[in-house]
Parts: C-alpha cells; sequence; structure tokens
C-alpha cells in the first residue's frame, strides 16, 4: 500500500525527514517511533498527500476517499455542532447512509449525548473522539493515525483501544507513537524515526 | 553580451530626429522585452503546474524578475518620453504607460507574495499560478484601460506614436532584437547564478553531515 | 452530480458557519455604511456626482476585501483546510464553495450599500446595479482564491489586499464606467469577459493552490 525509499522532507532550510524507506503492505499495522521533532507527523502528513517530498520515492497507492488520516488538530469546525461536522465529512467522502453510522460512531465513542452541541463546547479528549469519528466515518482501508491517544481520558483510551482492536485485521495501519508499549500487541512492524 | 552591446551602440549613430524619438527606440523595445519576459515567466509557470518540470519555477521567477525591471525602465523611459511631449512626467493618456504601472504593481505583489512563504512546493506552486493570473490580466487590462479612456478623460492630446520611414523602422527592429539579446543574457545570468547559489547551498549542506 | 452536491455543501457550510458567528457579515455592512458617511465629508461641495460613483466603487471594493480577509479564517484557524483537501471531492469544489459564500455577502452587503448610497447621495440606475452584479462575480472568484494564497503566507492581511488590488483594477474600471458612461453595454461586456476569464483560470487553478 505505501512504498517509501529515500524520502527527503525540508522545510526551508530545516531538513525533517532524511532518507527514510518504508513499505507497508495490506493489513500491516507499522509503528512510528521517535523523539519529538523527529518528523513522525511530517511523515504521516507526506503519505496523505498533504504535502509531497523533497526528495524520493513515496507511492501510496490508495486512493482518497479510502484513506483516514488522524492529525494533530481534531480537523472539525468549532462552530458546527458534531452531527454537522460529520454530516459534511459524510457528503464529502459519499458516505452511504452517513446519519445513520455518524449515528453509529457518535454512540461508539461515547459522544451521542453531545451530538447537538458545537464542537467549540468540547473539552480535549472530546474533541480527539470527534476527530476518530472523523477518520473513521468513511470506513477507510488506509489508517494514518497521528498520536490517536493524545488527549484522550481513561474512558476514551478504552473506547480508542476496543476500536484498534476490532479493526487492526481489516484495515492498514500507521501510527505514530512516542507510547508504543501500548500498541506492541497490535503491531505488525516498527519504524523508528531518529 | 558583447553583440548586444555593439548592437545597441551601432545603431544610435542612425538616429537623425530629436531626443523625443531616441527615447522611442528605448522605450517601446524595453516594453516588448518586458511583456516577452512576463510572457516566458507565464510559460515557465505553466510547465511548473502541467509537467512538474523541476526547474521551472526558479526559471519562472527569473522572468518575472527581469520583467519587473524592464517594466520599471518602461515607465521611466515612458515617463521621460512624457516628459518631451507633453510637458509632464506622467499622463494617464497613455494606455502603455498606465498599463505597466497596473503591471509593474501586479508583478510586485508577486513577489510579496514569494517573499512571505518560505521556499517549497507550496510557494512554487502559488507563484506559478499568480504568474498565470498575470498572463491573462494584460489582455484584459489592455482592453479595460482603454474603455476608462472614454470616461476618465476626454481625449485632448494627439496620440499619434511616431510614423516611421524605412531607416527608422529598420533601427527600431534592430533596438528590439537587441534589447531582447540583453534580457536574454541576463535572464541566463541570473538563471546561472541562481543555480549556483543552490548548488553551494546543498553542498554546505550535504557537508554538515 | 455529486460535484454540484460537494459544491452545495460547502457553501451551505460557510453560510451556516456565519450565520452561527455571526461576525463577519455585520462587520461588512457597518463598515460599507460607515464609508459612505465619511465619503460625504470627503466630497468637497460641488463635487460632480460622478465623484461619488467612483467612491462608491472604492467602498464596495473595500468592504469586499474586509469579506474577503475572513473568508478562510475557520479553515486557517482550525486547520481544517486538510480536512477539506484530504477528501475525494475535487479540490475546485472548495473554491466554488466558498466564492459563492462570499457571493452571498457581497450581495447582501450591497442590500443595504446600495439603497444607503441612494439615501445620501442619488439614486442608482439599473446600469449600475448590472455592474455591481457582475463585478461581484468576479471578486468573488478572484478573491477566494487569493484569499486561500494569502492564508498560507504568515504576512496574510497584508499580502491579500496587496494581490487583490492589481486585479481588481479591470472590475473598478468596468463597474465605475458602467454606472456613468452613455453606454454601458460595453463595460458590463468588459466584467462579463473579466468574470469569464478569471472563473475558469481560478477554477482550474485552485487544486494548486491548496496542494503541494
Amino acid at each position: 500500500m505505501i512504498h517509501a525509499r529515500g524520502v527527503e522532507k525540508r522545510y526551508g532550510d530545516k531538513r525533517i525527514l532524511r532518507g527514510v524507506d518504508l513499505d507497508v503492505g495490506t493489513d500491516d499495522f507499522v509503528l512510528v517511533t521517535g523523539p519529538n521533532g523527529s518528523g513522525k507527523t511530517t511523515l504521516l502528513r507526506l503519505c496523505a498527500g498533504l504535502a509531497a517530498p523533497t526528495r524520493g520515492e513515496l507511492i501510496v497507492a490508495v486512493e482518497r476517499g479510502r484513506l483516514g488520516y488522524l492529525a494533530h488538530e481534531p480537523l472539525v469546525y468549532r462552530e458546527l455542532t458534531a452531527l454537522e461536522n460529520l454530516d459534511l465529512y459524510g457528503r464529502l467522502y459519499r458516505v452511504p447512509e452517513r446519519r445513520e453510522r455518524s449515528g453509529m460512531l457518535l454512540e461508539r465513542f461515547g459522544l451521542w449525548d453531545a451530538r447537538h452541541a458545537r464542537a467549540a463546547s468540547f473539552s480535549r479528549g472530546m474533541l480527539q473522539r470527534l476527530a476518530l469519528c472523523r477518520t473513521l466515518l468513511h470506513e477507510p482501508s488506509l489508517l494514518l493515525l497521528d498520536e490517536p491517544y493524545s488527549g484522550l481520558d481513561d474512558e476514551g483510551v478504552n473506547l480508542l483501544d476496543r476500536e484498534l482492536a476490532e479493526r487492526a485485521a481489516r484495515a492498514t495501519f500507521v501510527v505514530a507513537t512516542h507510547e508504543p508499549e501500548r500498541l506492541e500487541p497490535l503491531a505488525s512492524a516498527r519504524l523508528a524515526l531518529a | 553580451m558583447a553583440a548586444a552591446i555593439a548592437l545597441i551602440f551601432f545603431y544610435a549613430p542612425l538616429d537623425q530626429d530629436g531626443l523625443n524619438q531616441k527615447i522611442f527606440y528605448f522605450h517601446v523595445p524595453i516594453a516588448l522585452t518586458a511583456y516577452a519576459s512576463f510572457g516566458w515567466g507565464g510559460w515557465k509557470a505553466l510547465r511548473h503546474l502541467w509537467k512538474r518540470d523541476e526547474n521551472a519555477d526558479l526559471e519562472s521567477y527569473v522572468a518575472i524578475h527581469l520583467g519587473v525591471i524592464f517594466g520599471l525602465l518602461t515607465l521611466v523611459t515612458g515617463s521621460i518620453w512624457a516628459k518631451y511631449r507633453w510637458g509632464h512626467w506622467w499622463v494617464w493618456s497613455e494606455d502603455q504607460l498606465v498599463l505597466f504601472l497596473v503591471l509593474f504593481l501586479f508583478y510586485c505583489a508577486y513577489f510579496m507574495l514569494r517573499y512571505s512563504l518560505p521556499p517549497g512546493p507550496q510557494r512554487a506552486n502559488m507563484s506559478a499560478v499568480y504568474a498565470l493570473f498575470g498572463v491573462v490580466l494584460i489582455p484584459v487590462s489592455i482592453l479595460a484601460i482603454r474603455l476608462s479612456e472614454r470616461f476618465i478623460h476626454p481625449v485632448a492630446f494627439d496620440r499619434g506614436g511616431p510614423n516611421m520611414a524605412g531607416s527608422q523602422f529598420l533601427t527600431f527592429c534592430v533596438c528590439v532584437v537587441a534589447w531582447f539579446a540583453v534580457a536574454a543574457t541576463l535572464y541566463q545570468l541570473e538563471l546561472a547564478g541562481k543555480r549556483l547559489d543552490i548548488r553551494l547551498r546543498e553542498l554546505r549542506e550535504a557537508l554538515q553531515e | 452530480m455529486t460535484y454540484f452536491a460537494d459544491v452545495g455543501a460547502l457553501a451551505r457550510k460557510d453560510l451556516l458557519l456565519e450565520l452561527r458567528a455571526r461576525d463577519t457579515l455585520p462587520a461588512m455592512l457597518l463598515f460599507v455604511v460607515s464609508t459612505l458617511v465619511v465619503f460625504h465629508f470627503v466630497l468637497p461641495a460641488g463635487s460632480s456626482d460622478l465623484a461619488a460613483t467612483g467612491l462608491l466603487w472604492v467602498a464596495l471594493l473595500f468592504t469586499a476585501l474586509l469579506g474577503l480577509s475572513r473568508s478562510f479564517a475557520a479553515e486557517r484557524e482550525q486547520g481544517v483546510i486538510d480536512g477539506l483537501v484530504l477528501a475525494p471531492s475535487d479540490r475546485s469544489a472548495i473554491w466554488l464553495g466558498k466564492a459563492l459564500s462570499i457571493l452571498a455577502f457581497l450581495a447582501l452587503a450591497e442590500l443595504i450599500a446600495l439603497p444607503a448610497y441612494g439615501l445620501f447621495f442619488k439614486p442608482v440606475g439599473a446600469a449600475l446595479v448590472a455592474g455591481v452584479v457582475l463585478a461581484d462575480v468576479g471578486i468573488a472568484a478572484v478573491g477566494t482564491l487569493l484569499a486561500a494564497m494569502a492564508t498560507a503566507s504568515r504576512a496574510r492581511e497584508l499580502l491579500l489586499p496587496l494581490l487583490f488590488l492589481p486585479l481588481a483594477i479591470p472590475i473598478v474600471i468596468g463597474g465605475v464606467g458602467a454606472s456613468v458612461a452613455g453606454d454601458p453595454g460595453r463595460y458590463l461586456g468588459l466584467l462579463g469577459l473579466y468574470d469569464a476569464l478569471f472563473a475558469i483560470i481560478c477554477w482550474a487553478s485552485f487544486e494548486y493552490v491548496v496542494t503541494e
């Protein structure tokens, strides 16, 4: 699904990624580890197609509609409600039965009661859960998750654990994290960035 | 380059008319060169977006840089011409001047755009799109400015350009070619210089590894 | 067609956001009326009606800039543009949806501005209104794309007017011409040409403005 050779990314004079090689096959679960500033986020952005590598070869054999990306920011509109946000993304991703699916995901992540509340009123943990709903809404086959546990409370962590355990077998994952121990059991490969 | 300069000095003695005319031999070829530079910049911008040509961004930038310099020269020579012809340093009735003022502002904004973004594919893309807008703006502005004449100024000035006899026309063509040659040379020079800068920077970084 | 469904969803989103936040449109309305009042004091006694018409266009232009500078605010502040760019929909739909919502804001602002102008200065003719409508299309099309560009840079508040004003010159010429000249047809034609050419080029090139 992803093939990267010698990928380099530079922003102005700063070189963030250098000589990265990566191969991700279908249903793999890859953990990307490394300290802050090592380029985990940048690598995921490149794989998502939000940025182009400065040098090197990067092929992501997945169409945009089958790709799910969880970023640092939740990527939701603060002034829209949870349901409205998911409705918008549902339309853009051509999700069939989007209303039902949105409802189902909100429920799975414990946000059903807050569905008509504006995202601006959400706590950090709730925003992260909403972001996860957004990411999973269209049943992507490739999931790029950047620090998926950040901001989650205990309950959120459990919900996410459950989701990942269920989906690990039927989707491909590339997860950037600085706490790899948690996902070790699910992982099929690791990439450590300097 | 030497050939271009030789040409410029060669044709000067051919002029017979007053200073007014002499300026004209500078002004119009320089204007045409500016148009050509902007056009070339636009073409390279298109190649950058369309064919992902790696060199095209830099080439487009250099071409537009030159275009702005020549545009400034056009405004200056045009202003001098206006002073001699009509006694004012600026006349709104002269379409060419007004057009170049607009284009000058437009392409200066190009540099503002470029300098406010960090170097990278995003800056290259946006510069290219903006450069293409410039190309579309040129004919639209020509039409617009011509139309604006009618309600801004009653046309009081005699606007006939100089008519050209045979020898003058030849001189004029030689001038055009000469200025194009100067521009092309400057273009190659600046491009080479910038490429050298980039190469130096790359080497310096490779050494730091 | 899904393309227009996308555009509709995006435009609806922008209108909904403005309905909730209620910051841009009231600002535009207040700005344009205040500017017209200022213009009353700016024009010396005995100024022609034509000068007032010209100033109306200045007011409209800067009101539009005000609206445009806010147009990508939500996407920029919350990074949501990434979310929209990632979607399988055509990126140009983002431009079209946003441009349509800007067009709506401009129309609403003018719904107040033109009567105000008629009240303070002189009545507004059909040619002027036609000019305003056509000019709005051009402003929305070009302005939206430039706003997206400016958003990406550090100096965004400064950059947008600099990028926009040279491109706005043909619009102003067309608009003022349509308002004051004896044969507004030519100027409306100029506006139509501008709109057609620039709408096409904006539509085709927006993809490159938001991706690398």
